[in-house]
């Protein structure tokens, strides 16, 4: 013993113990965190102040204060990591900050262009609702100390995932926005959108789900053209995920929502098994469905059409027709390399250019420039949540992460890739950006659970990521 | 899982791979045509919102954008409106440009290539973009003498320097003000522009450049440059001279204007037929030149071709199926011939400019808003349309028709004016369509003048050339000349 603490003092190197490493290693990813933290802040201030002074030509400190109050949370939330998760992944908390405040400028320069301000405003409420949502944040990484508590509530996941669902179904408390009944609203106020957490409940029983019975989905069945086939009786769960799917697109007319449920279950359900027979099979149920869809229900086939023909004067001035989707396509255009300059443009003229149309805006005052980095933001958040996969050695946690990773790069997908005619447009709020407190409340939990999944994956002595 | 995961993670990079191209298409790719459409009500309000360059005659804005204060910035307001309409066009609020407005949209906007630089530079200065003036060939002097001339008749003066091709007056009458379109309130726009749309005097239409009318006897000149051209014939040649002619092949009978023989005597030279303005002499004369011959002069002048000044104006027609019949009523510009009064103004200006015919053109120069030059317009060629003897003798020829001939009433005292006239038949009872056109001075032609008359100048089929088109022209020339 005296030898060894003898060696231990005099030698240069720094002690090699397991207790004084995780200690070093921690400060270096809050460290970066906090500066990459501070950037994303300043560019957030930068924007506001940019509308301002595109927009009213002055600068008006309100919103200013406001936005600091949630650099204030956010780093109030580095500072819960520091102590609770210190090894979390450092970049995306900055990545989620800066999405967020992107749009809350950009929210902000649309309530200017639409002379509106005070509490009653989009952009306020969204601060607002950032604010709650960061707070949902910071308690699901006090409260959730290890993600493996979550596989226990897989079946109760399930549950609440799919009535929340339905949620909006139930008459006196579901609403109706734009032909979508997806939302739920007490009295005249707090409207919210219930499928926007029931994903991450939906994600928690899928991975849940699939850790429990992936053998017998994966292992037995006949061989066909190369692959092995599932048994009839362990078609179930996918015949279930697809019925609630497709009662989403019958009932709640919401194209976007069933693709999503349905694309995250079949991805989780591949990664599971590893049998790309299940993918088949789910996705001709799928566009099968779809294509019955969109010859008997009017909104889907008007999806259909504004997407394939936008441009045709008929289809443009038709009720429900491509009017949006084009106008939207002008903004872009009209933002070209560089876009106009923040405060400059009218986005204000395409149709809820605060939501589903907020890349269009956002387009149309940064540019193509403003468009691939934030992309490139996008895809670099889900490759951190990916990372979480591939390094994870525990197979809920791993299918966990990606399932919530791979639902914002699908959900990325469906509304960016409607906009810009890639797929028929369908509703969906672009993560973090568009205006809406449930997707932001739901974006920031997934922010929370990926945070502490990539914490877990780093303390685990056998693997360095 | 690893495996199914590098597999997940490739589609996720293909998705946003799909994204970031779809984006590209749209914002590059498809940005021009996507801001090119007219539904697109961004390009609308940048129009608005850019600083247009004025458009300037002789230093003097006719067009320009003030301040407006409201949702466009600026109001684009026309000096003397109604004069310079058919040069100028309008922009107006809910609609595709016209005139000038819309063949020079890019440097009054700002927008062309040309001025890619000073885009450049706006976005980096955070400064709006401000748009080019420009400059147009436009003479004030001879714009108001040609507006004040053509009174109340409906129809067009096109004033041209021969030896340039500058265009120094386009007036077309009715006019209209293009202030009425462009008030920043649609609802007044639309029903303005309904109601000029309406207006059966179709204000709107320039007859400068737009309407086509049968020419008459003017197009006689394009005939006999054929005639003189193809070497067969001279001012000298001979014709028999019938107070009746019949059409080959037809029932139809040709007369002289007024009946009776030209001139006197049993034979007639090309020289009295251009002179008196005789029909029979030159039906004969196209017969033996053939349509094909007449075809290949009319488009040297310009017939059959489309070109802009840069406004665009309408193709005039020589057709190209003639009979015998058709052939030689073509001969004095009937059956399906159909000319622009700046065709016709191009016609002369060849003549005068001893055979060469300059390409015509509205603008001199178009000018950054830092004054340097963007684009600046040299005379050009457009074609030899003859030789310069040719000329000559057909300047001296229309020299006669004005002191001792069918286009008495062009004669200046003190200048020698070379001059034809046209009395063109349209429908059976529909009014004449009258022209003057010709150059002075003779010997060193200065100013080419082209009038058209519609509608018969009021007097149904009774007016004439000489009585109703060449005092104009005589009008408008003193003025130039005396300025």
């Amino acid at each position: 013993m005296p030898a060894s603490s003898n060696r231990s003092t005099t030698t240069d190197a720094p002690p090699r113990t397991g207790r004084v490493r995780r200690l070093h290693l921690p400060q270096k990813l809050r460290n970066l965190e906090l500066f990459l933290l501070l950037i994303a802040c300043g560019i957030n201030a930068a924007s506001v102040v940019l509308v301002q002074l595109g927009a009213l030509g002055r600068i008006d400190t309100t919103l200013v204060f406001l936005g600091a109050g949630l650099s204030a949370l956010v780093l109030a939330m580095h500072v819960v990591l520091r102590v609770v998760a210190r090894e979390a992944d450092p970049f995306i908390l900055p990545i989620a900050t800066l999405l967020n405040g992107l749009g809350i400028a950009m929210i902000y320069r649309i309530d200017l262009a639409n002379g509106e301000s005070g509490w009653a405003s989009a952009s306020v409420r969204q601060t607002v609702w950032s604010a709650l949502a960061i707070g949902c944040a910071i308690a699901v990484i006090l409260i959730i100390r290890n993600h493996r508590v979550l596989f226990r509530y897989t079946y109760i996941a399930g549950f609440v995932g799919v009535a929340l669902l339905l949620l909006p179904l139930v008459p006196g408390l579901g609403r109706e926005v734009s032909g979508a009944r997806v939302w739920i609203g007490v009295g005249s106020f707090a409207t919210f959108q219930p499928g926007e957490i029931a994903k991450i409940a939906l994600a928690v029983f899928f991975a849940g789900y699939l850790v429990r019975n992936r053998d017998s989905l994966s292992m037995v069945g006949k061989k066909f053209l190369g692959m092995r086939f599932p048994r009839l009786r362990d078609l179930g769960p996918i015949l279930v995920v697809w019925a609630l799917s497709m009662s989403v697109i019958i009932f709640q007319r919401d194209l976007g929502t069933a693709l999503l449920y349905f694309g995250l279950f079949l991805v989780m359900l591949y990664l599971a098994t590893g049998r790309l027979s299940w993918v088949l099979l789910g996705m001709s149920l799928f566009l099968g469905g779809a294509l019955i869809a969109s010859q008997t229900l009017d909104y889907v086939n008007g999806r259909f059409r504004n997407w394939l023909d936008a441009l045709n004067p008929d289809v443009y001035g038709a009720d429900g027709g491509s009017y949006q989707l084009v106008q939207g396509l002008f903004g872009l255009a009209k933002g070209g390399l560089l876009g106009t300059g923040l405060g400059q443009g009218r986005p204000e003229i395409t149709p809820v250019p605060q939501s589903d149309y907020i890349i269009a805006s956002l387009g149309e005052e940064l540019g193509l420039a403003g468009v691939f980095a934030i992309l490139a933001l996008y895809l670099l958040l889900v490759a951190r949540g990916f990372r979480i996969g591939f390094a994870g050695n525990d197979d809920f946690g791993k299918l966990l992460g990606v399932g919530l990773s791979f639902v914002i790069a699908l959900q990325c997908f469906i509304v960016i890739g409607g906009v810009t005619r890639v797929i028929p447009l369908t509703g969906l709020t672009t993560p973090f950006l568009a205006a809406g407190g449930s997707s932001l409340v739901a974006n920031w939990i997934i922010v929370a659970l990926l945070l502490r999944l990539s914490d877990t994956v780093r303390n685990q002595p056998r693997l360095v990521v | 899982m690893n495996r199914e995961l590098k597999r997940v993670s490739i589609v996720v990079l293909l998705m946003f791979v799909a994204l970031l191209a779809s984006t590209t298409i749209v914002q590059v790719f498809q940005a021009d045509s996507l801001s090119a459409d007219a539904r697109n009500t961004r390009t609308l309000y940048d129009s608005y919102s850019v600083e247009r360059g004025p458009i300037l005659v002789a230093g003097q804005p006719i067009a320009q954008s003030m301040p407006a204060g409201d949702e466009y910035k600026f109001q684009r307001t026309y000096s003397n409106g109604p004069l310079y309409a058919p040069v100028t066009g309008f922009i107006p609020l809910n609609g595709a440009p016209t005139g000038l407005e819309h063949a020079l949209n890019g440097v009054l906007s700002g927008t062309s290539d040309a001025q890619f630089f000073d885009k450049m530079n706006a976005l980096i200065t955070g400064q709006n973009p401000t748009g080019a003036s420009v400059e147009v060939t436009i003479d004030p002097v001879a714009q108001q003498a040609a507006w004040d001339a053509l009174g109340d008749l409906t129809g067009s003066v096109v004033v041209s320097e021969p030896a340039t091709g500058r265009i120094l007056a386009m007036v077309s009458k009715p006019s209209y003000d293009p202030n009425l379109l462009t008030v920043h309130d649609n609802q007044q726009v639309t029903d303005n522009y309904q109601a000029l749309l309406n207006d059966e005097n179709d204000p709107l239409i320039s007859r400068a450049t737009k309407t086509l009318n049968p020419p008459g006897s003017v197009f006689k000149l394009v005939v006999m440059t054929a005639a003189l051209e193809s070497g067969k014939f001279t001012p000298d040649s001979t014709f028999p001279n019938p107070a009746t002619y019949q059409l080959p092949g037809s029932s139809a009978i040709v007369i002289n204007s007024g009946g009776g023989t030209c001139g006197g005597g049993d034979t007639v030279t090309l020289a009295t037929a251009l002179r008196l303005s005789c029909n029979i002499p030159m039906a004969e004369l196209g017969l033996q030149l053939g349509n094909e011959a007449i075809r290949d002069t009319a488009e040297k002048f310009g017939f059959n071709t489309d070109y802009s000044v840069p406004l665009d104006v309408s193709q005039s027609v020589y057709p190209t199926v003639l009979d015998d019949a058709q052939t030689a009523l073509s001969a004095f510009g009937q059956t399906d011939v159909r000319a622009t009064a700046l065709q016709m103004a191009m016609v002369s200006s060849a003549i005068a400019n001893g055979g060469q015919l300059m390409t015509p053109n509205l603008v001199d120069k178009v000018t950054a808003p830092d004054l340097s030059p963007i684009q600046v317009f040299e005379p050009e060629a457009m074609e030899r349309v003859m030789s310069a003897e040719t000329a000559a003798t057909l300047t001296q020829m229309m020299v006669n028709g004005v002191q001792d001939g069918a286009a008495s009433n062009a004669t200046i005292d003190g200048v020698k004016v070379a001059g034809k006239t046209g009395t063109a038949e349209n429908a059976e009872d529909e009014p004449y369509t009258l022209w003057f056109t010709g150059f002075a001075p003779a010997e060193d032609p200065k100013y080419a003048i082209t009038v058209l008359v519609e509608d018969g100048g009021g007097l149904g089929q009774t007016g004439y050339g000489n009585l109703l088109a060449a005092p104009i022209a005589k009008d408008v020339l003193e003025a130039v000349l005396n300025k």
